[in-house]
């Protein structure tokens, strides 16, 4: 009896790191943030508890509903085009050629990379004058758009860059066709279905849970997107993402119980997304 | 004959796809480092220049004096390095504790930890601010540093599971011959899980490494930034973009990233691997 409780005790004393820091860093600042977001809390001098109003004041304000769309339209082309990027990525790279180790390692790189670097390399690249996607257009006479510099070419400059850095996402998909039995191929071809018939019917609904995963965390990361439209920008207010608008609210106006109820609207719209995706899940996922 | 021709024409599809795709991808890579030698004069520059006439250096020595970058890599290395081992060993820890004891209110903390995964860093983020401004500590690594030492709680998760596929004999031999859990824990577990220690150290590293908002919102002094911060700030300096200098820098930046999966691909390959299984 004594040996049982003593060995309950230790098993706690494992996990308490983690529930010390969940408490602190989690459920303290969470807890916090619900009152933080009531008030007019800036940087320094006193605070009012003022209710829903900031709440109020962010269904009213012009930038907010910017933002959001920014966001929202960003993910709805974004996602999609990731996802199959990365998967015709990872279809073509399950086929066994001699160099395939070599090609796989290459694609795998714009994954290594993100943040600053990147971004401004894209930059320079979408650069409307001497940058080298207009300079190459220019070569067959075509004069490219001003990207980042016209409100109506800023998603597009966005979407170039989604595409580039998703091709590395093909490995999550690579480990699952790995996974499915070659039976299903091999009858599928005896029974006459094409390359893409075989795609379509075979490997696309077996690779459907790693299709929704990749969903939601597309979506999320949408939301989330900062570094790059910190540094990218884009006329017009179009790269005004939403966490670069909350980051410019909280700390370059320092109205921090705004930028709060803000992150709470984040998170109420992340988890609506998630439930609602889940809901449907049972329509297009496949599981057996 | 027909199947044949087939074969050969798929085979040469499928090169030239492989080819295609990696022109696009290591085009940036190839255009950053052309930039990197180029003359401004070659720069900008109508036809595009390629490859620059003669290899000039200067924009090393510009880039360093706009961007103190062995000191932003230091920075950058020093608050990694400080991160990766508390969040390294305590996740491995508090996973221990999780995959092989049974105690009250486990099933719970377990749940909480899963949810704790799905709430983005962005919705804590100004409360934690507030709470570190409140104890002075708002400006420095102590904000991006000392959570690490509580465990993370995706490591924690991948490495529970990691440690549950581990055989009990060992374990229970140890323990019959005196050991405590503690000693199991660091001489037994530790070693047999290197590689999934590695494989999270390096993901640590990436995160730090290209981390901006955390470091953007705690480190204020241009003597403590670290190199996301430093080339942030370069290229939203006013004026003409100075382009090769810039691109000399980000090529620095990127020359890390690149040795570390060199040498240790395994480890990443696997690391997505089992990532993608989680999910």
């Amino acid at each position: 009896m004594k040996k049982r409780k003593k060995g309950k005790n230790i098993g706690f004393l494992f996990v308490l790191p983690w529930v010390t820091g969940m408490c602190l860093f989690g459920v303290v600042p969470l807890v916090a943030s619900v009152f933080i977001s009531m008030t007019d809390w800036g940087i320094l001098g006193d605070f009012n508890y003022i209710g829903l109003q900031n709440y109020i004041d962010i269904f009213n304000d012009e930038i907010f509903y910017v933002s959001l769309w920014v966001t929202v339209r960003y993910a709805i082309f974004a996602v999609p085009l990731t996802i199959c990027t990365a998967l015709l990525i990872a279809v073509f790279l399950n086929i066994q050629t001699k160099a395939v180790g070599f090609f796989r390692s290459v694609f795998y790189m714009p994954s290594l990379v993100s943040g600053v670097a990147v971004a401004v390399v894209f930059k320079w690249i979408l650069d409307p004058n001497y940058g080298l996607i207009n300079s190459v257009l220019n070569i067959f006479g075509i004069k490219g758009p001003n990207w980042l510099f016209d409100p109506n070419w800023v998603l597009p400059s966005y979407l170039v860059m989604a595409f580039w850095g998703a091709c590395g996402g093909y490995l999550t998909y690579l480990a699952a066709l790995k996974d499915i039995p070659k039976e299903l191929y091999e009858a599928a071809k005896i029974e006459g279905a094409g390359f893409i018939k075989r795609t379509t019917k075979i490997t696309v609904p077996l690779l459907s849970p790693i299709i929704f995963y990749n969903t939601i965390m597309g979506i999320i990361s949408a939301f989330r997107k900062f570094s790059d439209a910190y540094v990218l920008g884009g006329a017009g207010d179009e790269g005004r993402f939403y966490m670069v608008n909350l980051y410019q609210e909280a700390f370059s106006f320092y109205k921090m119980g705004y930028a709060t109820a803000l992150a709470w609207i984040l998170f109420v719209i992340i988890m609506d997304i998630t439930i609602v995706l889940n809901i449907t899940k049972k329509y297009w996922v496949y599981s057996d | 004959m027909e199947s044949k021709r087939t074969v050969i024409i798929t085979r040469i599809f499928i090169t030239i796809f492989y080819l295609l795709g990696s022109a696009v991808l290591l085009l940036p890579f190839f255009w950053m480092v052309s930039t990197s030698f180029k003359t401004d004069n070659e720069i900008f520059t109508n036809p595009i220049k390629w490859i620059p006439s003669t290899f000039y250096t200067g924009n090393f020595k510009r880039a360093f004096d706009i961007m103190p970058i062995p000191r932003h890599m230091f920075n950058t290395a020093l608050l990694a390095v400080l991160k990766i081992f508390g969040e390294v060993f305590v996740s491995a820890f508090v996973a221990y504790g999780f995959a092989r004891f049974e105690f009250r209110g486990k099933k719970i903390l377990f749940m909480i930890l899963l949810a704790s995964m799905m709430i983005p860093y962005e919705v804590t983020m100004i409360p934690t601010f507030i709470m570190w401004t409140e104890l002075g500590l708002s400006d420095g690594y102590v904000p991006l540093v000392l959570p690490a030492y509580f465990g993370a709680a995706s490591f924690i998760f991948f490495l529970r599971m990691y440690f549950s596929t581990f055989p009990k004999g060992l374990e229970e031999a140890m323990l019959i011959d005196g050991a405590n859990h503690f000693q199991v824990f660091t001489k037994l577990y530790v070693p047999m899980s290197r590689a999934a220690l590695i494989t999270i150290g390096i993901w640590a590293f990436m995160g730090t490494w290209n981390d901006l908002l955390g470091q953007l919102i705690y480190i204020s002094d241009p003597e403590w930034y670290t190199v996301q911060l430093g080339l942030a700030s370069f290229s939203n300096m006013t004026g003409e973009t100075l382009w090769g200098p810039l691109m000399t820098a980000s090529f620095i930046i990127l020359i890390p990233v690149f040795l570390l999966f060199l040498f240790t691909q395994k480890y990443f390959v696997e690391g997505v691997k089992m990532a993608g299984i989680k999910g």
